[in-house]
């Protein structure tokens, strides 16, 4: 059964130049216990896909319709009580950048002891146990005396791992990490995959990971979805959608970067610029930079269709390959 | 060979760079932070360099010294045969060696208009008789980069991030150079756009013959663009190979941990994959390990990593590593 579900998401920002609609008509659903990979470049709506789900949208942004159901309870609409019980618990989340997400001014240990705090009925004595315990879970060295340091006096690797620490002190059945190693260099990332990798496992929780590095997805996800432009272009199993992409963009994306068995031949980019969300085509969102636009790309936006039981895709060019194959097949009947 | 090199004359020596920067550690107490430490190594006309490490490594400080930007404690630059140090060599240099930035948002002037931008170098050398010479080759610059002449009046901010590095990239062409330091010059555009800019700058070399030191830390990417590949730990260059070779059989312990850390986009791949994953962080370079100043990592490491500095040697080939059990641990 599927502990999260979203359904028809619209997540707008309402600013002086218009409405930005940074998601626009998402669905998926995320299984118990399964790594689901979110991609897309900036823009994209991932991150804001993130914070509709947690409800931490900032002033401008406010999710329009939709449902996002956790558990057969509804979050859209639900008030701040029901989300505070939500955020932290249930739900948690890892944010990108692990310099600016802790609070200069607080040990370690108080940060850590706050969220323990305000999530369980421990004491303080228990929650200073607890935080001790999470800092040994995530392979922090000396956790006593870290429990006593500010955040200055950690490196980068070590903060994204007292983040990590933090979104689990209270056992969250889901967490969502925002380009969770997007600031930590390549090694460092290694150590924090891994160790999420080995968390999951351990607790049994589900991971959506927001990333725009598709070498994380592949060594991280059971399942992949692609955004463009705040929609879904494809969504599948890793393996479908690296070895079998089925949207344009996600086969351009592939082609786009440097092969693991590299011979120095020119890349193939996609062309174009990124999109202006102010100014969306009316089509599919893709086809101005689409070398296989066709003519009907330009008019409407393609559907989601189903390519087997682990893929869909919205391309038409996978409506025109049916459509042939139809074809055929009533031409040899 | 690299696939672009011509000919064995390097154009940019670099020898026995050091660059120690003074920081407090009292009230009237400095400290040398040893950014670079003796680091050598030389490039060959129409070659491409990469320099890889992870922060704090001194790679970004490698490429702005050989620059001048900072004086170099010691060691010396040499372009072209001449040693770069008074002020006319540097003069003259400066107009054959210039730099891509990595941010495309804080590296361009928002008050000035993209015509401004790029021909500020030019304006500064007063390379240029008149305002309507000055125009065109600000024109014939933004051709090379793929920038329509219309985009010439407008300001930085109306450009997105690909576009704006191809004008950061245009104004570094300015001058004719020969040299260019790129200093993680994709690394902050989307991954469609990345592309884009790597194809250009592999085009660039080609239409004009340029030279470039690579400064980045995604490896695919520097292997992608590179002839040779060096690896710089805490201010010290540990292996120099060619690309293929040192991404193929990397023989540095830190290297190979590096290497195997990148998260390789296919999933197969990646399922199988052993990767070496380090234990700890990168040390502070105020206090630097006796030694090798990999060693408080390395799992090979002895006794004698933390008595002397291994040197940097010559293994054949031209693939260099700097590691006391090369031999042994491989």
């Amino acid at each position: 059964m599927s502990m999260l579900e979203v359904k028809d998401l619209h997540t707008s920002f309402f600013t002086d130049a218009g409405e930005v609609k940074a998601v626009n008509g998402i669905s998926f659903q995320l299984d118990e216990g399964k790594v689901l990979g979110i991609v897309g470049e900036s823009g994209s709506g991932k991150s804001v896909t993130a914070y509709s789900i947690m409800q931490i949208l900032a002033g401008a942004g406010k999710i329009v319709s939709g449902s996002i159901k956790f558990r057969d309870q509804e979050l859209v609409g639900a008030g701040e009580k029901v989300m505070k019980t939500i955020r932290g618990n249930k739900i948690s989340i890892i944010f990108q950048d692990p310099m600016t997400s802790l609070n200069p001014t607080y040990t370690i240990g108080k940060q850590l002891m706050e969220a323990i705090l305000l999530h369980t009925d421990r004491n303080k004595e228990q929650a200073r146990e607890r935080a001790i315990e999470m800092l040994r879970l995530v392979n922090v060295n000396e956790p006593e005396k870290r429990m006593k340091q500010y955040p200055y006096e950690f490196s980068g690797g070590m903060r994204q791992r007292v983040m990590i620490a933090m979104a689990l002190a209270c056992e969250p059945d889901i967490l969502i990490a925002d380009e969770p190693t997007t600031a930590l260099d390549v090694t460092i990332q290694a150590q924090i995959l891994e160790l999420m990798k080995s968390l999951q496992k351990e607790l049994g929780m589900a991971i959506i990971m927001i990333t725009h590095d598709l070498g994380v997805v592949a060594q991280m996800c059971d399942e992949v979805i692609v955004m463009y432009a705040g929609s879904i272009c494809e969504q599948g199993t890793a393996d479908e959608i690296f070895y079998h992409p089925c949207h344009e963009y996600t086969k351009g994306l592939l082609r786009s970067i440097p092969a693991v068995d590299d011979n120095g031949e020119r890349l193939q980019p996609i062309t174009g610029t990124p999109i202006d969300l102010l100014n969306m085509p009316k089509g599919c969102a893709f086809a101005p930079r689409c070398d296989a636009a066709m003519r009907i790309c330009l008019r409407e936006k393609c559907e989601r269709m189903q390519i087997n039981d682990d893929h869909a895709a919205a391309c038409w060019m996978n409506v025109a390959k049916q459509q042939t194959e139809k074809d055929r097949k009533g031409g040899e009947a | 060979m690299g696939k672009n090199a011509q000919g064995e004359t390097p154009l940019v020596e670099v020898k026995h760079l050091k660059q120690y920067f003074d920081i407090s550690v009292g009230m009237f107490a400095t400290k040398p932070l040893k950014a670079v430490d003796d680091v050598s190594f030389t490039i060959k006309k129409g070659e491409t360099l990469g320099l890889v490490g992870e922060s704090g490594c001194g790679k970004t400080t490698v490429g702005r010294t050989i620059l001048h930007l900072y004086k170099p404690t010691s060691g010396e630059v040499w372009y072209d045969g001449a040693q770069i140090g008074d002020k006319k060599s540097l003069a003259e240099f400066r107009k054959k060696a210039t730099m891509v930035f990595q941010d495309p948002y804080s590296s361009l002037n928002p008050r000035m208009t993209v015509a401004d931008i790029i021909a500020e170098p030019l304006d500064i050398h007063k390379m240029y008789k008149n305002s309507q010479e000055r125009r065109d080759r600000v024109l014939e610059l933004m051709s090379y980069v793929g920038l329509n002449s219309e985009h010439a009046s407008r300001y930085a901010h109306e450009f997105s991030g690909g576009q704006r590095q191809r004008i950061g990239i245009a104004r570094a062409l300015a001058l004719n150079p020969g040299f260019i330091v790129c200093d993680e010059p994709v690394s902050a555009l989307d991954v469609s756009i990345q592309a884009q800019v790597i194809n250009m700058f592999d085009e660039l070399q080609e239409k004009l013959g340029l030279t470039y030191l690579f400064i980045a830390h995604d490896l695919l990417v520097v292997r992608h663009i590179s002839d040779r590949i060096a690896v710089m730990y805490l201010g010290h260059m540990v292996e120099m190979a060619d690309a293929n070779e040192i991404y193929d059989h990397p023989l540095h312990p830190y290297s190979r941990s590096l290497i195997s850390a990148v998260p390789v986009p296919d999933p197969k791949v990646a399922r199988e994959n052993k990767r070496i994953v380090l234990s700890g962080d990168i040390p502070s370079p105020l206090n630097a390990p006796s030694g090798c100043p990999f060693r408080t990592r390395c799992p090979h490491a002895t006794e004698k990593c933390a008595e002397s500095m291994p040197e940097l040697k010559d293994l054949g080939g031209g693939h260099f590593v700097a590691c006391h059990r090369t031999e042994e641990i491989n």
